[in-house]
């Protein structure tokens, strides 16, 4: 409680939760007072702002407004399937490594530094570029959790194994607790605080990487994503015939919630590490 | 052998361990792309199929089926056929098998694209550029950012209050939008600087001062966009590896000894610096992704190009060509900053010396 308190004086977290509130209204609130349709022609290629269509259309006349909308849902989708996959994969390997330690602990660390090192752009190119068809915004958003659990899975066995030799741990082991029972309710509790802040910066990096991959081609079929429409304002040559809101406010928003994101994990972390609180 | 010399024994221990990275990446690279049922051949036959009949388009198929290494040969290389004349099928296995041989001599196949021209040429006409341009940037930026980000937690004040907010919304800006946004305002709007390319239409590559001159002036955009953000990543990081220092028990002491300023920075920046080290190892892989973007964007003639316009035409061999490439120049760089941690780490050090 005392913690909250904190956290809603501090002028970092009031700005990302700001910033975050506003980003999450601009993709749910419109629908609800404005017909907007991301498949509807409204006028020609790249009608630049009028008071009608805010944001002026796009390379084939759609309503750019209607596609950010469209956008940033599935954006805020990907990020958040993405960052609940990658968190739950990386605590799991993590903490049951961190407290088992003994030959389990040596594998699942050798197999998480070993896909460390191995870029997951790399691995996300690869995975997306193999199924052309069929490439659903789900299915991009469960690749980028199963590629990017790697650096959650390190920091929480550490985090697990310093935990393994304090007495409470011991004690519910005297106490006849199983492995399952000592992590779900002795270890992974201490650890809470943390994992929500990892799936902060999972979830900014989810987004992140959706539009990367979109960027490349290598977006979901079926759905608009801030980056798929990026995608298409640069290979419909947006900047040289300086259609700025084709590509200009995509770019806002998805550094907006990266932003408020980073902004919120930092803020949190200033509050959560006595060290670091002033 | 290695029992005397803990040095080469350290070294020769992390070289095993990247050596099997290596094969696990290799093996990424096979196994992926054949998730799906894209196959080169089919991609290749459906280009050509149309100008041929049935049985120059059986002959041309099967030569790609030979060439691609998709189905069994005898000893006099002719293809081994089952009782109705169907060509036999290699298992994956052995595909496999031959993929991993290719590979480590170098050998990535030919392109689908720009049949026959070896994925190996397009590579080694695109490295170059990719190594120019990455390298500088990054280790540039890794230095300027770390000496930024200790400045930030030491004098704290206005530099950190001004700096810090900006470092890390520069950092949340993803690589692409930014390189978008260089390219708009300096090369189109402004028309300061090229954007597209790495040199001037019509000029051939070459070590004439007329080509130099015209790539040093695409090189400036590019480089920018990777180094701004390695800055602003590296000082967010070592601010708050500092501040972290900040606290420990010799600053104060060196304080209260009243020890110069500038000695306390450095006696930080040393400590502090080894963290960001093996965060700049782990971190690398990222980075890399987000300057390949930089080169799609800047359409710089390097190996992220390649690989874009391989991902639009479904250029296979090149894609997992370049992955492949672009994953061992990141082992390379893990290896190298590992050897050097274990130089610099004085416990590394220390383990390795008085360790047996």
């Amino acid at each position: 409680m005392k913690l909250i308190r904190h956290l809603l004086r501090t002028p970092g977290f009031l700005v990302g939760a700001t910033l975050l509130g506003l980003t999450l209204a601009i993709a749910f609130l419109p629908p609800l007072v404005m017909s907007l349709d991301a498949y509807q022609r409204v006028g020609l290629a790249y009608l630049p702002p009028t008071a009608e269509h805010w944001l002026g259309t796009d390379h084939l006349g759609i309503d750019m407004v209607a596609l950010l909308v469209a956008g940033l849902r599935s954006s805020l989708y990907v990020g958040f399937l993405a960052g609940i996959i990658a968190t739950t994969l990386g605590t799991l390997i993590g903490v049951y490594g961190g407290y088992k330690g003994g030959l389990i602990d040596d594998l699942l660390t050798a197999c998480t530094n070993l896909f460390l090192v191995i870029p997951s752009l790399i691995v996300l190119i690869l995975l997306s570029g193999s199924l052309q068809e069929g490439r659903s915004l789900t299915l991009i958003a469960v690749f980028i959790g199963c590629t990017t659990w790697t650096w959650t899975a390190r920091a929480v066995r550490a985090q697990a194994s310093s935990l393994r030799s304090r007495d409470h741990v011991a004690l519910a082991r005297i106490n006849g607790y199983g492995t399952l029972g000592i992590v779900f309710l002795h270890i992974l509790p201490y650890l809470l605080s943390y994992l929500f802040m990892v799936f902060i910066l999972q979830t900014a990096s989810g987004i992140l990487s959706e539009s990367v991959i979109s960027m490349l081609g290598l977006g979901p079929y079926d759905s608009i994503s801030l980056g798929n429409l990026l995608n298409q304002a640069i290979r419909n040559e947006a900047l040289s015939d300086g259609a700025w809101w084709a590509f200009f406010p995509p770019m806002v928003l998805i550094t907006v919630i990266a932003f408020a994101l980073y902004v919120i994990n930092t803020s949190m972390e200033g509050i959560f590490n006595p060290r670091l609180r002033k | 052998m290695f029992a005397n010399h803990p040095t080469l024994r350290y070294i020769a221990g992390r070289a095993g361990w990247y050596a099997l990275t290596f094969f696990v990446a290799v093996a990424i690279n096979f196994w992926l792309p054949r998730l799906g049922d894209a196959n080169p051949v089919d991609t290749l036959m459906s280009k050509v199929s149309g100008s041929l009949d049935a049985k120059s388009a059986r002959d041309k198929e099967e030569s790609y089926l030979k060439e691609f290494g998709l189905v069994d040969l005898d000893e006099q290389g002719r293809i081994v056929r089952d009782a109705d004349g169907v060509p036999v099928r290699t298992s994956i296995l052995s595909q496999f098998i031959r993929y991993v041989g290719m590979s480590v001599r170098g050998d990535f196949g030919s392109s689908i694209v720009q049949y026959p021209r070896p994925v190996a040429d397009i590579i080694t006409t695109a490295l170059p550029w990719t190594l120019a341009l990455q390298i500088p940037a990054l280790i540039l930026g890794w230095f300027i950012g770390n000496s930024l980000g200790a400045l930030a937690a030491y004098r704290r004040g206005v530099f950190d209050r001004v700096l810090y907010p900006m470092a890390l919304l520069v950092s949340a800006i993803p690589s692409f939008c930014f390189g978008i946004l260089l390219v708009y305002v300096f090369g189109i709007q402004l028309e300061w600087l090229p954007t597209l390319g790495g040199y001037d239409d019509g000029m051939n590559p070459g070590l004439t001062w007329a080509f130099v001159q015209s790539a040093s002036q695409y090189y400036v955009l590019p480089f920018f966009s990777i180094f701004l953000l390695v800055v602003g990543g590296q000082a967010i990081g070592m601010r708050s590896m500092c501040i972290y220092e900040l606290g420990t028990d010799y600053v104060r002491y060196a304080k209260l000894l009243g020890v110069r300023e500038s000695m306390i920075v450095r006696y930080m920046f040393r400590n502090a610096m080894l963290p960001q080290l093996t965060g700049l190892a782990l971190t690398l892989g990222g980075m890399v992704g987000g300057a390949l973007i930089a080169e799609m964007i800047f359409s710089y003639p390097g190996l992220g190009l390649s690989m874009l316009t391989a991902i639009q035409s479904l250029d296979y061999p090149v894609i997992t060509g370049c992955t492949l490439l672009v994953t061992i120049c990141v082992l390379i760089a893990n290896f190298t900053v590992d050897i050097l941690i274990g130089f610099l780490d004085p416990r590394i050090r220390a383990a390795r010396e008085g360790g047996h």
